[in-house]
């Protein structure tokens, strides 16, 4: 605006003297003119340029991820009616603890009738059920059947008769999870053009699950078990999250209780206790390295401090957590320090001068209103501690965890851990979209967290 | 679980010692009102009551903590002491093992299987001691309870400085609380010192430092067969990937930085700020996974059709993903400094006649040179310690080579890869981590400090 204006009151001016000899110049002032105006335009189209790309790099990045991600939600599933077959499971009545046994004895019985109960071939139910939808099935081509149904879906009819004997004869409509190559199949991420050596599933099986599918005894339905199993290997279609997020959640739990009082308390001690002098300098500077060094490092020094010395379990949600805290510390230290300096220092002296004591100014009056401040930058750092890998691939929580942790002691993995293990995956075409389902859950709860900063930042924000 | 039923019971004990505290002192306190003598009550109930909450808990959880310390190990040296004599001269993991299974079978986890004599009675002997420093604790920490209690009961009273005592137990737990940022550092130099000097007895310093091949082969027993362990390959991976990072990253964060700063009207600014600033906090393994599966063979279909052989997973792959995520460390910083330099030094410029482009790349930028190297600094800190993008998309090939289009391998892949699992810690295949990680510690230490300093002496001078 400013330049222009200049620009033209300068071309006015020479204008007005209209000279010859000054003709000359003035068509050299116009021209370079000209050419300056031009770079000036060049120079702004560049910058507006690098904000657009950056914008549409973002863009491009979730756009990537969700329309990978967000189909995996929907899972291939049958529709049937299983029909518990008291020929096919034959086993004794649930055994029931007598009045005068001790529980061990009750124990031993019960796990006996468990493991006859694993013997029961519970396949045979599904295999019965889908038989007759099929058009000229051929009892030679039972075994393809299972092909179609992912392995866990025995184990979950076995967990209901466990549960319910009783439904031993009755008949259910119940929803089972096809096997991870039919949902490839029928939601096209496989070549269907590809030769019969190539395909993963035998022909008859694809043409079955076109069939049934067109039929809609395959449907495509919203489905739980990516957020209510754990990982699997043997059953690739009912792997979820549900471990790596209890594991991630006891990490982040310790993080909140272990990394804010501490980082708050350091920063309060730094910025209103300690004297000026050499050592909070050097704690200064430290901590502000502290916060740039590379996660890794902090990975390293969980295996050699927790896991080497400390004789703490690999893999386990309490190491993890600890790691990240030291990783957080940093970050919650420079945030609060710099809410408390944003608290003006009348506060204080008022404070002081109605004759309270340091440690009451700080507590009762300067740090009521640096809570929203604090709060936001410990959100911010839970947030970063929940998305970090590197450091927990190093204290072994990249090990293949078949089950939902009970306690921080158990063996775990945490919800970026397993993004890293599914991308990894043989089978590609199904974990590629799961993986990216997996990173949508992880930016949602982050992006929630982030959320909830901006929201208290905006609610509770005090401007002096 | 028996020592989490302690703490809570010491938990409740600090409620009613708090309560004890409280109401004596609220009592001199009323009667030194009844005689109209307020002014000789130092403290308020609720400090006498914090003090007396302090002494009558502190003590037993420094005890609890003590014994969870030392007594499995001293139950652990009784143990051996009465082991027959063969087994008590095994020494590590051996003992270690024995030990274990004679724990669980003190604790009835053993069912089955034959058991010796000498492991009957040793868990018998293990259960008894086990028992006796169980009730020792007990024993002890009540005492610490009753003592303090009852000492820190007996001294309350209107004279008694007991707010001056709380705020000084505050002051220390924050002391203590800062004193952790520095233990982390110390621990981090110390623990990877100690290694990598491990490491450097297995193979030499120049051979780690000038060694120009990578190959650390299988950790064998006995180590009869060692590998090459030359940091090189990786350093310069490392280096060219970061480079090209940074190549990416510096014109399109600076450029944007200056776009935001000194022409976008604020409504755009205010919005495309955070916006970019999201590219930051977004978790590197998304970076990673988005190299791999998109932008990797994007470039290498972009090589197919200009005639070139860049592989999927390249040095370029991990470089233009790093350099995405680095934008916004670059812009928002540069944003800031941007800024902060001072108006009179663009009006100077303007008065003159430059064009708004001539006076931010002559007096602005200039100005404003050194905070924006220090950023660019603090930029290649992040890309040289970045681990997710270049595990999952630099294609991990440890080989010499400065082709950006090849495979490589880095420093922080290479220490993913060599403490993996069950490492015990002892070859020098797990070892070489430490150095690596020691490596890469002090080259990231010297660009921060650098970073910070320029930084710092940058907002000095313009403050």
């Amino acid at each position: 605006m400013n330049q222009q204006k200049n620009a033209t009151q300068a071309e006015s001016t020479t204008g007005a003297s209209g000279m010859a000899a000054q003709s000359d110049v003035q068509a050299k002032v116009t021209a370079s003119l000209k050419r300056r105006r031009r770079k000036e335009k060049i120079f702004r189209g560049v910058g507006l340029g690098s904000v657009l790309i950056s914008l549409t790099l973002v863009l491009i990045l979730f756009i990537n991820i969700f329309s990978k991600g967000v189909p995996a939600f929907w899972q291939t599933s049958f529709e049937m009616d299983i029909y518990f077959d008291p020929a096919v499971i034959t086993i004794a009545d649930k055994p029931e603890q007598q009045p005068g046994e001790t529980f061990a004895d009750f124990d031993d019985r019960l796990q006996a009738w468990e493991t006859e109960l694993g013997f029961v071939n519970f396949n045979r139910l599904m295999t019965d059920a889908v038989a007759p939808l099929l058009p000229d099935f051929e009892r030679s081509q039972t075994r393809f059947i299972m092909q179609m149904i992912t392995s866990g879906e025995a184990h979950a009819l076995r967990n209901m008769v466990m549960e319910d004997p009783s439904i031993i004869g009755e008949t259910k409509t119940l929803r089972l999870l096809t096997s991870a190559n039919v949902d490839v199949w029928l939601k096209g991420n496989i070549d269907r053009d590809l030769p019969d050596s190539r395909q993963q599933l035998p022909a008859v099986v694809r043409d079955w699950a076109d069939y049934l599918y067109a039929e809609g005894h395959i449907q495509n339905r919203f489905s739980t078990a990516l957020f209510m199993n754990p990982d699997s290997r043997s059953s690739l279609a009912s792997a979820g999250l549900a471990g790596a997020f209890i594991g991630s959640f006891y990490m982040m739990l310790i993080v909140i209780f272990l990394a804010i009082p501490m980082g708050v308390a350091a920063a309060i001690y730094l910025e209103e206790f300690a004297p000026k002098n050499k050592i909070t300098d050097v704690i200064e500077v430290n901590i502000n390295n502290l916060a740039a060094v590379p996660s890794i490092i902090f990975g390293l020094l969980g295996a050699a401090v927790f896991i080497n010395w400390f004789n703490l379990p690999m893999s386990a949600p309490v190491v993890g957590g600890l790691v990240l805290s030291l990783m957080t510390l940093p970050t919650v230290i420079i945030a609060t320090r710099a809410t408390l300096r944003a608290v003006p220092p009348s506060i204080r002296s008022g404070a002081l001068g109605l004759g309270a004591s340091k440690t009451q100014t700080v507590f009762h009056h300067v740090l009521p209103l640096a809570i929203p401040g604090i709060l936001t930058g410990s959100i911010l750092g839970v947030a970063q501690a929940l998305g970090e890998t590197a450091p927990l691939l190093l204290i072994g929580m990249k090990s293949f965890v078949a089950s939902i942790p009970e306690t921080p002691f158990d063996q775990s993995t945490a919800l970026p851990v397993q993004i890293y293990l599914w991308q990894g995956n043989e089978l590609r075409n199904f974990f590629e979209a799961r993986t990216s389902a997996a990173i949508i859950v992880l930016l949602m709860l982050m992006m929630t967290l982030n959320g909830i900063a901006i929201w208290l930042r905006k609610k509770l924000e005090v401007r002096w | 679980m028996s020592n989490l039923f302690v703490i809570a019971v010491l938990l409740a004990v600090m409620t009613l010692a708090y309560q004890l505290g409280m109401a004596k002192s609220s009592k001199q306190a009323s009667r030194l009102a009844r005689e109209k003598n307020t002014q000789a009550m130092h403290s308020r109930p609720h400090h006498h009551g914090a003090l007396v909450a302090f002494w009558a808990t502190a003590p037993a959880f420094a005890l609890l903590l003590l014994w969870s310390w030392f007594s499995p190990w001293l139950v652990n040296q009784l143990v051996i002491a009465q082991l027959p004599e063969h087994l008590a001269q095994l020494s590590g993991n051996e003992l270690n093992a024995i030990l274990r299974r004679i724990s669980n079978i003190a604790n009835d986890f053993v069912s089955g299987g034959v058991l010796a004599d000498w492991e009957i009675a040793a868990a018998q002997y293990y259960r008894e001691v086990e028992q006796i420093s169980r009730a020792l604790m007990v024993a002890l920490v009540s005492g610490a309870v009753a003592l303090g209690l009852f000492l820190s009961y007996r001294r309350v009273n209107p004279q008694l400085r007991a707010r001056n005592a709380m705020e000084k137990v505050i002051k220390a737990v924050l002391i203590a609380s800062s004193t952790v940022a520095i233990l982390t550092t110390i621990g981090i130099v110390l623990s990877m010192v100690g290694e990598t000097l491990r490491f450097f007895s297995f193979v030499s310093p120049m051979d780690f430092f000038f060694g120009t091949t990578w190959n650390p082969r299988f950790s064998t027993v006995g180590g009869g067969d060692q590998g090459e362990f030359g940091l090189l390959p990786l350093l310069v991976g490392t280096l060219l990937v970061a480079s090209v990072a940074l190549i990416v990253a510096i014109p399109l964060g600076l450029l944007s930085a200056i776009y935001l700063a000194e022409y976008a009207p604020p409504k755009f600014r205010s919005a495309a700020k955070p916006i970019i600033e999201i590219l930051a906090g977004i978790p590197t393994i998304v970076y990673g996974f988005f190299a791999l599966v998109t932008v990797g063979p994007f470039l290498a279909s972009m090589g197919d059709t200009f005639g070139l052989d860049i592989r999927a997973t390249s040095a370029l792959t991990a470089g233009v993903v790093m350099g995405i995520m680095i934008i916004p460390f670059i812009s928002s910083l540069s944003d800031d400094i941007l800024t902060q330099v001072p108006k009179a030094l663009r009006d100077g410029s303007l008065g003159l006649g430059a064009t708004k482009s001539e006076t931010i790349r002559k007096v602005v930028l200039p100005a404003a040179l050194p905070g924006i190297s220090g950023a660019v600094l603090l930029a290649a800190s992040r890309a040289v310690g970045e681990t997710m993008i270049v595990v999952l998309a630099a294609g991990n090939s440890p080989v010499l080579t400065a082709n950006p289009f090849e495979a490589v391998s880095t420093m922080t892949v290479t220490i993913v890869n060599q403490l993996t699992g069950d490492n015990d810690f002892s070859s020098p295949q797990s070892l070489v981590a430490f150095a690596l990680g020691l490596t890469l510690f002090s080259i990231t230490l010297v660009l921060n400090i650098v970073a910070l300093l320029i930084v710092r002496r940058f907002r000095e001078q313009y403050d």
